[in-house]
């Protein structure tokens, strides 16, 4: 029979199972600082050790500033968070990569880069964006404090099947256009719960020519729709990303992977629950106009009329978003000014990112009416990478500030955050109030929409600027 | 875990969809290494007119009146009623952790977000999906008469109202058995460790490369 994607990667990892919920194996378990403090002491209360060290590789992201560390954390809480994360590393020989080492980064961002997310795998985190490993062929989904303890004292997880979507966009995507315009009107069309129940595969023409950057900001939205996971099917463009990764695995067993992993696709003919179907040429640039993921329009769009929506919890939801976002209904997207941008998150911090951001600030200034524009490269490595190719120095000029790695402003669990009422372009994947800081307001848009935002101190239609 | 049963509660209507893990319980105070000590901080950005961070005297912080959970006649609920779609976005346990602490032991929704779903299970909270209509219902109810409170039997999966009305709700049988009788799924999982060691060996022997 037929099988998808979701199936193959399912199947093929149930341990046993039981009216219909299955005991799932983890083939790699990413751990940050926030989620694992309290697994770790579950373990150390009940005497428990980890299944398989092997599996588990650990950073810490969320709290780390993205300033000078040579200091080390000013801020109590967040440096204790850090430090337990190093203790319970060293007390139970979990690899970690340590905030001043330079592999360091948001832990979607490395477990790729390193090569230690491959091609079917599943991939847990204590982190919902974990959905973003699917770009390789991957069952991965984020998890829970409970189950992350589950994992690490068993190597598996407690899992019920989930039913699978395809995502379909066909064709080609406009100049300008990228995967975070994809990700955001998928979102704009099945909305934040569309997804509830499914995991994801992104196939057609659109996605096979996304690059695995692409990809990956692709899946790391899955979660923004509703869905666990989301995944994308292996080719050509996903196994040679990992050739030389320092976990890929090298000569006999590469071959014999490669082998494997080109199986790795949903067969001709396999049945889905749901099929959504998108022209890659309809999708322009988005902007977030709202306090939800859903709450998107085109960059030639208006922020929407409440009088227009019939249904009085949709209703009461625009009105509430608008009044927190402090936007007029009807108001142009391109009218709307901005206070500072954010470019990073393990949404959009890949190098690719950064060069479509840099290409559009080349030569040009950030806008004197935006108070802080910053990049924040994802990982130690992209970061070495960018100032290689001169992108620090892009930015530099054109009055963005250069970071070190880190989940930053997408939280604000370190310093970096939004004044109440303060206005951002921001190319993280949540724009929930408070999320950024509170009070403050989000915009999700692109790596090139931030920059074009940026330099003009409103939104604009970067497409005008290419 | 607490084991859950049976329930009487006063019941907490929040009448908003999508309510997201970051309104439940704020970033600042996922800094802790603690599973406790959450519940002051449920909502703090609703529920507080000032900025909260952790480590401050939440009592002598400015209630906001206007956020539901603040008045007094929903005081000491124990269930909560809501929109779809509750506990989207971020996979923070501390969600349910807050909720737990603040008092809450069952949700009603017409839906949830998976993960946020899930957490609930594991730590003895049991989050009830009824009909998008007989949500509607409860929030009327529960706004015309102060005191509201409803019963949550989880033996018979019913929601009872006062007025002897019965709304049958699904749960998954695994996690019905292990909410009722408070069960460690680590413990339970445990139960099969030779089926776990007999899988990893063929699964290594087929993809040596996952154990490198």
């Amino acid at each position: 029979m037929a099988k998808t994607l979701y199936d193959k990667l399912f199947d093929s990892h149930v341990v046993r199972e039981e009216n219909g919920t299955a005991l799932l194996y983890i083939d790699r378990h990413l751990v940050h600082e926030v989620t694992s403090p309290q697994a770790f002491e579950g373990l150390k209360i009940a005497g428990r050790k980890l299944w398989r060290i092997s599996s588990v590789l650990a950073v810490p992201d969320h709290n780390v500033p993205t300033t000078d560390r040579s200091q080390g954390i000013a801020d109590p809480i967040s440096r204790l968070q850090v430090e337990t994360l190093d203790q319970n590393c060293v007390d139970f020989g979990v690899t970690e990569f340590k905030m001043n080492d330079k592999r360091q980064g948001i832990v979607h961002v490395i477990g790729p880069e390193q090569g230690a997310t491959l091609p079917g795998m599943t991939v847990v985190c204590g982190d919902s964006h974990t959905s973003t490993h699917g770009a390789f062929g991957a069952l991965a989904h984020g998890i829970g404090t409970s189950e992350v303890e589950h994992v690490m004292a068993t190597q598996c997880l407690v899992q019920k099947k989930s039913k699978a979507m395809q995502i379909l966009v066909e064709g080609e995507l406009g100049r300008g256009v990228t995967a975070k315009d994809v990700a955001l009107a998928v979102i704009g069309r099945i909305g934040t719960a569309g997804g509830t129940g499914y995991a994801i595969e992104f196939a057609g023409s659109a996605i096979r020519s996304l690059s695995m950057e692409g990809r990956m900001t692709l899946c790391n939205m899955a979660i923004e729709a509703g869905a666990r996971a989301g995944m994308v099917g292996v080719d050509d463009i996903t196994i040679n990303y990992l050739k030389g990764r320092p976990y890929a695995p090298t000569e006999a067993q590469w071959d014999a992977a490669v082998v494997y992993w080109k199986t790795l696709h949903s067969d001709a003919g396999a049945s889905f629950d749901a099929v959504v179907e998108l022209k890659a040429e309809d999708i322009q640039p988005q902007v977030t106009w709202g306090t939800s993921p859903e709450m998107v329009t085109a960059i030639n769009g208006r922020v929407p009329d409440p009088e227009q929506e019939s249904d009085p919890t949709k209703r009461g939801g625009i009105e509430r978003a608008l009044q927190y976002m402090g936007l007029e209904a009807n108001t142009p997207i391109e009218a709307i000014n901005i206070d500072k941008v954010f470019i990073g998150s393990c949404t959009n911090s890949r190098i690719e990112d950064l060069r479509a951001a840099a290409m559009v600030a080349k030569g040009k200034r950030v806008a004197s009416n935006v108070k802080l524009a910053m990049v924040v490269p994802g990982s130690g490595l992209v970061k070495a990478q960018a100032e290689q190719e001169g992108l620090d120095r892009i930015f530099l000029d054109a009055g963005f500030e250069w970071r070190e790695p880190g989940c930053s402003m997408c939280l604000a669990m370190n310093a970096d955050r939004l004044e109440p009422g303060e206005r951002c372009a921001s190319t993280s994947n949540r724009n929930f109030e408070g999320r950024q800081g509170q009070g403050g307001r989000t915009h999700l848009v692109s790596p090139e929409m931030a920059a074009a935002a940026a330099v003009a101190g409103h939104f604009v239609d970067v497409r005008t600027m290419l | 875990m607490q084991a859950f049963t049976q329930l009487n509660g006063i019941v907490a209507p929040l009448d908003r969809a999508n309510v997201d893990t970051d309104a439940i319980i704020p970033k600042q105070f996922l800094k802790s290494i603690k599973r406790s000590g959450f519940g002051p901080n449920a909502f703090d950005e609703w529920r507080y007119l000032d900025h909260g961070e952790p480590g401050i005297d939440n009592s002598k912080r400015q209630i906001n009146p206007d956020f539901v959970l603040n008045k007094p006649r929903y005081k000491g609920a124990s269930i909560l009623l809501t929109r779809e779609n509750f506990g989207c976005g971020s996979s923070r346990e501390h969600a349910p952790w807050a909720l737990l602490d603040y008092g809450f032991r069952a949700i009603i929704a017409p839906s949830y977000a998976d993960i946020f779903f899930n957490n609930c299970f594991k730590n003895g909270i049991l989050p009830i999906i009824l009909n998008a209509d007989v949500v509607d219902g409860l929030f009327q109810a529960v706004e015309a008469d102060e005191g509201y409170k409803l019963t949550v039997d989880l033996a018979t999966q019913t929601v009872n109202t006062p007025d002897g009305q019965s709304y049958a709700f699904e749960v998954d049988a695994f996690r019905k058995h292990c909410l009722l009788n408070g069960l460690d799924d680590i413990g339970l999982t445990l139960q099969h460790v030779d089926d776990i060691k007999t899988f990893e060996i063929k699964h290594k022997a087929a993809q040596p490369w996952l154990f490198n």
